[in-house]
């Protein structure tokens, strides 16, 4: 039988209630994993071992006592140092917020606590979400189980990695441009940016509000569905999620897809594309058309433009939203008590990282005098024409597939010296934030040992729909049973 | 050539980075080539077209007005780097 | 506040004065911030205890729109007659300053797809007897920054602390067109506009830093001058003037007005230039992507309409219809609605307006103005005004000690009981005792007897030194019968 700490939440979850495990033990079990393969992973920025003991020790007393058994009740979670946990340090993976201990809890906090999750730590990230390696972290690069030369993507680098090395059950990531689906495609997960809307950002340390949720990183579809279940619905705390009515999304994962139409646009399989990842998405496009399900190559075009529009809106807001960080109130502070305050100002903003810096500066010139019309508001009206454009799209098709990524995971170091060239990376992922639309990426083969994402793009609020696809394709396949090779 | 030094430099002071020399010029090649590519969205025509500013379309969005607890004591100045009695301590203004 | 008559004489006409401003109203009847629970009555409380996540800006926080804040917002639009978009927008203003948390405010704006709370709108003063309207170019909400204290002044402090306590207060800033031409204008102006806001209920202007005011000034051909940190309505005349007088020496010593920002020590009483590097505004105005749209129905509209209280021009015509009170007398009354309350409740207890009205017009506001005060700082009460005036009518103390009695009620803070027992302005109303001092003063001036033997008219002179004498408590109509008398008694005599 496999390892406790290899099995998924929905396994152990009626285990868990069956009394076939503990929470105790099962915080053991994966703490011994973590032990193992920490050092050569470095997913995590804070690990919680003691915390998360004591909190599985009351939960094992709770169930023993009480009726409660909440959804995730004894699972262990891992979080991305971006979302804020109550007197649980949370650093954004930068110098800036390297002693920063939120008084408050994010609102998925609240809601995983309340149905019993219990947190193991902060995993690492690209340097306030910007990046799609996590190698701009101040703390570390986290490297990808399945090869530890390669990236785990980003900018969710270590919740992803975190699951792919079963260091922790469940992960929360946020994809503000990609950054769960990406690194859901480089380390064989599964993960989804739900519709805009839907997740409370509540806690979410913004990098750039209007394109960005939280959402799952798991091992496979139903475990999404999961802990879906727990995050969507709306929070009195954030004026943007949406009155969605209660969805059981586990409910409907075994329903029929025959007869669903797929559009397959041909700027997803353009130039960049690798050959192998070509090659696996047409291999997943041809299983599902056995299911009943039929495709065609449509064009959406202004897929094309989708990377530079997101990148104008992304960092237009990111230098507004990173203005905050002055070491006042928060924060790095240089040690000199001298000085006008434009002047320590700028000096405690050197904590930030160089790509971050350059987001801040990009987005302020696109802000600025003479410049606005330029950018940020042209880049808001191709947004309404890309949206416009897929909406088009859906009233043929009920789902738009393409590849989660044009490439296998990079090299350390490889994209690290030519921000443009990591920029152009994001073509497949970014046009689901422009358009707010929910999208899932799964696991649809490997090239020389290293995962494929298959990316599947849904009308807005279809989740459901995604996750019953995903489901049936995981159903045929076992590309998400893989583990990656890196013993322990 | 979208930008100049003396642009970056400008930029900077805006955005309150500090930069070095080195990162001046650097920046200004850099941004010079990231601009030509956000610039590609010139080829949309965008005539006619709504900007879309939010990511969601609702509104009215509103809570009524309701007194909630504030922090608590011991939480306000835990993460205050400089702090003097009851005040947090800012650089001088001039 | 209210019967302020200074001139503005040493101010020609010669030159053309542009007067902007832009006030900033705290609407402080808000029991909570404009987008966090916190509570509102932060004054006089311990610095930043009164904050939260939301509104010390810490990092993955946002902002959740008061609703009622909106409705405040709406009413007073509809009081000042702007026209009520159908939807409007909180926008993101960039800039940097210690005490915003965010290092921008959430407000509102005008340009670049933006639509305020509230555009146009005016609003119409009294000036030398004649109506004047000021236009508005927008009314907006935002949140108010923290609270920035210096040792020592701006200028010379080592250090800037900080309160955040009054971060995320809701402020309406309300914008004029340049319509103003004196300081003398611009309080009018202020004061017209208190008590509009003070009558819809939405803030009270009488709370320290409650109305705050930046002010844009310029003498044709010149510069435009902004002044900022104007934190009362008693100020905002003091400023101008400074400005106006400096800017005018200057024209006259053949100085061009440099193009700034000033800012006013009030302690000083002069305006100094703030010259940093900030003032390359460059606020990267851009719509908040954290909230959405607000879209106001005619329905909304109506429904904040009927209930919209009484409004100051319509409590002047009122208070000239149904008191029968002078019209001007009656803007002065109106100009304030604490004044207009403390008028309506002497009514209450007292039913003669026009009395009430006199006194007030007459002794309590010069009183007041004396002491730069305003009549819910002062203790008086509007049982106290109007016992003081019945003690006129049942004689107990004259007119003349009345005026004594009430200058003592409002800089001693005492009933007006206690002051006419502790210093003997009880009316003298017995003959005997009054005779006596009759006795005396016509031993005093013979000559003036002789006159008034001749001619009835000198009885005013003697009646005038036996109210001298006993200090204004003889009963004035028992003293005249007296003399009268007496004079009587000697004309019969002589004859
Ligand atoms: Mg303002
Ligand atoms: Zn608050």
């Amino acid at each position: 039988m496999a390892s406790f700490y290899e099995l998924t939440a929905y396994e152990l979850h009626s285990m868990l209630q069956n009394g076939d495990i503990t929470a105790e033990e099962l915080i053991y079990s994966l703490f011994d994993r973590i032990q193992k393969t920490e050092t050569k992973i470095k997913a995590y920025i804070t690990l919680l071992k003691e915390n998360a003991i004591n909190q599985a020790r009351l939960l094992d007393k709770k169930l023993r006592n009480s009726n409660f058994f909440g959804i995730l009740a004894g699972i262990p979670i891992a979080i991305k140092d971006n979302i804020c946990t109550k007197n649980i340090r949370t650093t954004c993976s930068s110098k800036m917020l390297d002693n920063y201990v939120p008084p408050y809890n994010a609102t998925v906090i609240e809601r995983i606590l309340a149905e019993g999750g219990i947190i193991i730590g902060k995993t690492n990230m690209d340097e306030f979400a910007m990046g799609t390696t996590t190698e701009s972290s101040y703390y570390q690069i986290t490297h990808n189980p399945w090869s530890l030369e390669h990236v785990p993507g980003g900018s969710s680098g270590g919740s992803a990695a975190a699951v792919a090395a079963d260091e922790t059950i469940l992960a929360l990531g946020s994809d503000t441009g990609g950054s769960i689906r990406c690194p859901a495609s480089f380390c064989n997960m599964t993960g989804i940016k739900v519709s805009y809307g839907s997740i409370s950002r509540y806690g979410l340390i913004s990098y750039a509000c209007s394109l960005e949720q939280i959402g799952p990183l798991t091992k496979d579809v139903r475990d999404c569905a999961l802990l879906l279940n727990v995050l969507v619905g709306r929070d009195p705390y954030d004026s943007t999620t949406l009155n969605r009515p209660k969805i059981d999304f586990l409910a409907t994962l075994d329903e029929d897809i025959k007869g669903l139409r797929i559009g397959i646009p041909k700027e997803f399989m353009g130039t960049g594309t690798a050959e192998a990842v070509s090659k696996a998405v047409w291999n997943a496009v041809h299983l599902l058309e056995s299911f009943g399900v039929t495709y065609d190559e449509i064009s959406i075009p202004l897929i094309d433009y989708a990377v530079p529009c997101y990148y104008i809106i992304a960092m237009s807001e990111a230098s507004s939203n990173l203005a905050r960080y002055d070491g006042i109130r928060y924060g790095y502070r240089v040690e000199k008590d001298e000085g006008e305050w434009n002047e320590i100002f700028a000096e405690d903003r050197l904590a930030f990282g160089p790509e971050v810096r350059r987001r801040i500066m990009l987005g302020t010139y696109a802000l600025s005098a003479g410049y606005y019309d330029m950018y940020y508001l042209k880049a808001l009206k191709v947004r309404t024409l890309l949206r416009n454009q897929f909406e088009a799209q859906f009233k043929s098709y009920d789902i738009i597939l393409g590849p989660t990524m044009p490439t296998t995971p990079f090299k350390i170091g490889e994209m690290i010296s030519d921000p443009l060239a990591m920029y152009r990376t994001d073509i497949d992922t970014v046009a689901a934030n422009v358009t707010g639309l929910p999208a899932i990426s799964i696991p649809c083969g490997f090239s020389d040992g290293l995962p494929i994402g298959l990316q599947l793009i849904g009308n807005s609020l279809q989740e459901e729909l995604l996750l019953r696809v995903a489901y049936k394709f995981q159903q045929e396949t076992d590309y998400h049973k893989k583990k990656p090779p890196i013993g322990g | 050539m979208h930008i100049t030094k003396d642009q970056v430099e400008h930029i900077a002071w805006l955005a309150r980075i500090k930069l070095t020399e080195e990162e001046k010029e650097n920046y200004t090649k850099l941004f010079n080539d990231i601009l030509d590519y956000f610039r590609k969205i010139d080829e949309v025509d965008t005539s006619n077209i709504d900007y879309t500013f939010h990511g969601v379309d609702i509104k009215n969005v509103f809570r009524d007005d309701t007194i909630r607890p504030s922090l608590p004591k011991e939480d306000i100045f835990k993460n205050v780097p400089k702090r003097k009695d009851n005040f947090v301590k800012a650089p001088r203004m001039v | 506040m209210g019967t302020a008559v200074e001139k503005d004489n040493m101010f020609s006409d010669s030159d053309e004065v542009l007067i902007g401003l832009e006030i900033h109203v705290q609407l402080t009847k808000l029991k909570t911030k404009l987008f966090c629970g916190c509570a509102t009555d932060y004054r006089g409380k311990e610095p930043n205890t009164y904050v939260c996540p939301i509104c010390l800006g810490l990092p993955g926080t946002l902002p959740v729109v008061n609703k009622k804040a909106i409705d405040f917002a709406i009413m007073v639009g509809l009081a000042l007659e702007c026209e009520i978009p159908l939807k409007t927008f909180f926008y993101r203003k960039n800039y940097y300053y210690p005490d915003m948390p965010k290092n921008y405010q959430i407000s509102q704006y005008n340009k670049a797809g933006g639509v305020p709370i509230g555009l146009g709108g005016h609003v119409t003063i009294e000036i030398n007897k004649q109506k004047k309207t000021i236009n508005l170019t927008r009314i907006q909400l935002e949140e108010d920054p923290g609270r920035l204290t210096y040792l020592g002044s701006i200028t010379s402090s080592d250090y800037t602390l900080v309160d955040y306590n009054r971060a995320g207060i809701t402020l309406l800033e309300i914008v004029t067109e340049p319509d103003l031409r004196s300081p003398r204008e611009a309080r009018l102006f202020l004061q017209k506009l208190r008590s509009i806001i003070e009558h819809l209920g939405v803030a009270d202007g009488s709370l320290e830093g409650s109305m705050r005011c930046d002010a844009n000034i310029s003498i044709r051909g010149g510069n435009r001058v902004e002044v900022k940190n104007i934190s009362s309505f008693k100020a905002v005349q003091k400023a101008l003037q400074f400005e106006l007088i400096r800017q005018r020496r200057q024209k006259a010593d053949g100085v061009k007005t440099v193009m700034e920002t000033r800012h006013w020590d009030d302690e000083k009483g002069i305006t100094i230039s703030l010259r940093t590097k900030e003032e390359e505004h460059d606020y990267r105005y851009f719509p908040e992507p954290d909230l959405v749209p607000i879209e106001i129905t005619p329905d909304w509209i109506e429904k904040i309409r009927s209930q919209m209280p009484e409004l100051p021009d319509a409590r002047r015509e009122r208070f000239i219809r149904d008191y029968q009170i002078p019209p001007y007398d009656a803007g002065v009354l109106t100009s304030s609605k604490a004044l207009a309350d403390f008028f309506e409740n002497c009514i209450k207890l007292y039913n003669h307006p026009k009395i009430i009205s006199n006194w007030i017009m007459s002794d309590l506001l010069r009183h007041l103005n004396d002491l730069n005060i305003e009549i819910n700082e002062s203790t008086v009460t509007p049982e106290q005004f109007v016992n003081m005036l019945k003690y006129i009518d049942t004689g107990t103390i004259s007119r003349r000690s009345a005026k004594k009695v009430l200058w003592d009620m409002i800089r001693e803070g005492k009933p007006p009981e206690q002051i006419i027992q502790e210093d003997g302005h009880q009316r003298i109303g017995d003959e005997n005792v009054i005779r006596q001092f009759v006795d005396e003063i016509f031993k005093e001036y013979p000559q003036a007897v002789q006159d008034a033997i001749k001619d009835d008219k000198a009885i005013n002179f003697l009646s005038g030194q036996v109210m001298r004498k006993t200090r204004g408590t003889a009963d004035p109509k028992i003293t005249y019968q007296l003399i009268k008398e007496k004079i009587d008694l000697l004309r019969k005599k002589a004859n």
